[in-house]
């Protein structure tokens, strides 16, 4: 009987292990988030002049907009945060009710850009305009689908707590996609202040 | 929106190379079909490899799949060759040309280097390591089918809507849609797409591994020096294949959305792509030949029965050439303009990161000198790699000085130059590298009299083919060009360069009837350490079960195994009886099969730019990865009872 139940402990140690490397694999996967959207950032800091017959920044950029699409995504980082502390604490309830307060403010800044995004293109301002929007478009769209994809895991996640509690894995899931959003919340400060504020300036 | 392509599109007709290829694939689809079914082997094949997450068997089908593409590489290589053999030839017409030259490169590149390195990662690393898998198996098999499915795509474009044509870089505004209306350059575009997310996350896994699954005692400096070369590509890998990502989205959707990212109006910069694109490619260079330094020094050490020479300033050198490679990209285009400045510093980092390259070849040479060494296959292939790579390394210098550079540019010295590097480097390398660990794969031998045969001729090859391509350089042929007249004076060299190109088809043949008799005849390996090896892999039964190591292995400082035998001939060498315990061990799964699959069907609608079907692909994806997601039961406990019968059955003792 001794022997079954140490046998036990030590698959659960095995198993942590195993987690926390997923964990160091992730922030890896974020160094290479961290090139792609660095190689982005070039690119439109390169292009960012060239309107070409279209509008310039401050034609286009609203400061009310996105300033309020910017306070909105630092609160769902905020709170993602106390979804984290509540998973460290063991409450089930009170992180899936953080991470739906998360995701709802998550989905209100992809519709502000949603908003933005169809906003020009009716105005006729569309990717094919400018080299400009080309890279406006890109690098902010980018953005975008990766907060859309985080929406929909995170969305998946709480299901998955919801029906298994706290195990090592849920565990480690969670941790993951709390970085993968603050991650994001940081690469929004660049876009921010390159694209939008050095835009209107 | 109203599809770009239509059907008509689909089917090229009117070339009787292309009719023949599409005759040969129906056929050789339809004998697979029949052979596995009258052998009854579907099961088998889907139990055993498709939904496998072993890294030895990955590993394998790497081989596989690399060694394909070697040949198609090869035949493209070949009716160039046979196109430039005399002036005024029209075995290929200029547009055909310009399709297989841009073919031959990208599939040499990214669907036969790069998968013949991953196969050494995968087949080599965990057991050098001591580690029963690598980090993450299941992405491991996604890795491997995303590479295989984006070279399908490519490879489909030689028989479905055409090949692409803007030369194996795709330069824009040559590769935009404005000059290249055909789906072929979407071809180019999104199976790089698809095998490059794949190799990023190889990069990633391989990073993990290393650096967390190392058996206990081994510490960094005790590694195996390839382990550490995989380190430092893995980490090229992930710095470099993002960018790559960028670059061909972004040149996607100038095709595809009209954007003017790189196009000649509306503000777009065809040189920030060649930026971008070399901000991967020149570290990609090393990524393909830092693994290969890797197996030399294993080979000579092994072959000359000695500790490698100077093993820390080895490690310094590949972490230092690891991080030059990151400042040398403008040294592909010193002729863009960028200015006296730019280019000096390109040009003194370039020769700059000559000097590691440097310091390896002598501790190679140093190892050798005064080493008992043993001419066995791997070891003549490292051979011939020295003096090979030392000519393309004095080229590259000679190509770093930048002024001289605007005479070099885009002529046949460069052809020359960079397949002395990939040749004498990467593929020799991979050679060495196969033939060295070929019997820890498979369990036997490969035969050495058809393996001399292949190296000599490769080798006599090489130099007839690529020799006289420096002189062409200089007589002022250019690369790219079809055809050229007789009074260029370039008929007799390009005579002598084609022949060298056959005499390495013909060793290619000897490789593969090298294998094909070494199945049936080799020598089969019984002990598991047919070389008498320094490293870990060779501790254990060729091929090894598939936890590898039943009970992990404690090591002390490096060359374990080599140590570890020395023990026990002196007789001092404590055996440790350890209990055996369960594996925890992946379970098999078929998804990164179907998820790559669905990601073929996304690649294929967006090439056509039929976006219900990019869209069906994609939404396959999608579902694919919640799937994964959602499933808890991934894996499972290997009994002892099983361990101790597989281990009975490969040792002949518990």
């Amino acid at each position: 009987m001794e022997n079954i139940v140490s046998h036990h402990t030590d698959h659960h140690e095995e198993h942590e292990a195993h987690e926390s490397i997923k964990i160091d694999g992730f922030w890896l996967f974020l160094v290479s988030d961290v090139l792609l959207f660095g190689a982005l950032f070039a690119t439109f800091i390169v292009l960012r002049t060239h309107y070409a017959e279209g509008p310039t920044s401050q034609d286009l950029f609203d400061v009310k907009e996105f300033t309020i699409e910017t306070f909105v995504l630092l609160t769902s980082s905020f709170t993602s945060g106390l979804a984290t502390l509540e998973m460290n604490k063991g409450h089930v309830k009170s992180l899936i009710t953080w991470l739906i307060v998360t995701a709802l403010l998550g989905a209100t800044f992809v519709g502000f850009e949603i908003h933005e995004f169809s906003g020009m293109v009716s105005e006729g301002y569309k990717m094919s305009t400018s080299a400009f929007l080309s890279g406006f478009f890109t690098l902010v769209g980018t953005h975008g689908c990766h907060v859309s994809l985080g929406l929909i895991w995170m969305i998946g996640l709480i299901i998955q707590v919801a029906r298994r509690g706290f195990t090592p894995v849920t565990e480690r899931k969670l941790s993951i996609i709390s970085l993968y959003w603050h991650f994001l919340d940081a690469v929004w400060i660049f876009i921010f202040t390159v694209v939008y504020l050095i835009g209107v300036m | 929106m109203e599809p770009k392509f239509k059907i008509s599109h689909f089917f090229i007709h009117g070339d009787p190379l292309i009719l023949g290829a599409d005759v040969s694939i129906g056929i050789a689809t339809v004998m697979i079909i029949f052979v596995l079914t009258y052998f009854k082997k579907w099961k088998w094949l889907w139990k055993e490899w498709l939904t496998t997450v072993d890294h030895k068997k990955i590993g394998i089908m790497y081989v596989i799949a690399a060694l394909l593409m070697l040949f198609r590489g090869g035949v493209d290589a070949l009716l160039m060759r046979t196109q430039l053999a005399l002036p005024n030839l029209k075995v290929l017409l200029s547009e055909h040309y310009n399709e297989i030259f841009t073919t031959h490169g990208t599939i040499m590149i990214l669907f036969m280097a790069m998968p013949l390195i991953f196969a050494m990662m995968n087949i080599v690393i965990p057991l050098q390591i001591g580690a029963r898998d690598v980090a993450y198996p299941f992405l491991n098999a996604i890795s491997f089918w995303l590479f295989f499915f984006g070279a399908m795509l490519l490879n489909l474009s030689f028989v479905i809507g055409g090949s692409p044509n803007a030369g194996w870089v795709g330069y824009p505004p040559l590769s935009e849609l404005q000059f290249n209306p055909g789906p072929g350059e979407n071809f180019y575009v999104l199976a790089i797409q698809i095998s490059g997310i794949g190799s990023l996350a190889t990069g990633i896994n391989f990073l993990v591994t290393i650096l967390k699954m190392r058996t206990k005692g081994m510490r960094l400096m005790d590694m195996p020096l390839f382990t550490w070369s995989v380190l430092a590509t893995s980490i090229l890998i992930i710095a470099a294949f993002p960018v790559i990502t960028v670059t061909m989205l972004l040149l996607f959707l100038d095709r595809f959305a009209g954007a003017h990212f790189f196009t000649m109006t509306h503000g777009g910069d065809p040189m920030m792509y060649i930026n971008l694109f070399w901000i991967w490619g020149h570290p990609e260079v090393y990524i393909v030949i830092l693994p290969a330094f890797g197996i030399f020094s294993e080979v000579t050490s092994v072959f000359s029965k000695k500790v490698t020479f100077g093993y820390t300033s080895m490690v310094v050198s590949m972490m230092l050439i690891s991080f030059y490679a990151y400042f040398t990209w403008v040294h592909h285009f010193f002729t863009m303009g960028a200015g006296a400045g730019v280019n000096t510093f390109f040009a003194v980092s370039t020769m700059i990161i000559a000097i590691p390259t440097g310091v390896k070849v002598f501790n190679w040479l140093l190892t050798m000198y005064q080493g008992r060494i043993r001419l066995t296959e791997p070891m003549l292939w490292t051979i011939a790699f020295i003096p090979c790579f030392a000519i393309g390394g004095a080229t590259g210098v000679m190509l770093s000085i930048a002024p001289a550079d605007y005479q070099y540019h885009n002529s046949y010295f460069l052809i020359a130059h960079f397949h002395q590097v990939l040749i004498g480097g990467t593929v020799f390398g991979m050679f060495a590298g196969l033939t060295y660990w070929w019997p820890k794969m498979f369990g036997f031998k490969l035969n050495e009299t058809l393996g001399r045969w292949a190296f000599w001729l490769w080798n006599i090859g090489f130099y007839a083919c690529f020799m006289p391509q420096y002189a062409l350089g200089f007589m002022g042929m250019t690369r790219r060009i079809y055809t050229y007249g007789w009074d260029m004076g370039w008929a007799p060299l390009n005579l002598i360069s084609s022949i060298g190109a056959v005499i390495m088809g013909i060793a290619f043949l000897f490789q593969v009837w090298e294998i094909a008799y070494s199945v049936k005849y080799g020598e089969r390996d019984t002990t598991g350490d047919p070389w008498d090896g320094h490293t870990l892999e060779w501790s254990l039964p060729s091929p090894a079960p598939k936890y590898n190591f039943a009970v992990l292995p404690e090591v002390h400082g490096r060359d374990a195994w080599w140590k570890t035998k020395e023990a026990k001939e002196r007789g001092d060498y404590e055996e440790k009886k350890q209990e055996l315990e369960p594996i925890h061990y992946p379970k098999n799964s078929g998804i990164p099969f179907i998820l790559s699959v669905f990601f073929f069907i996304a690649g294929f609608g967006f090439t056509f730019e039929w976006v219900w079907m990019g869209a069906l692909g994609l939404l396959g994806v999608a579902i694919c990865l919640i799937v994964r997601s959602f499933q808890y039961d991934t894996d499972y406990y290997i009994s002892v009872d099983e361990i101790k019968e597989t281990e009975a059955a490969l040792r002949g003792e518990v």
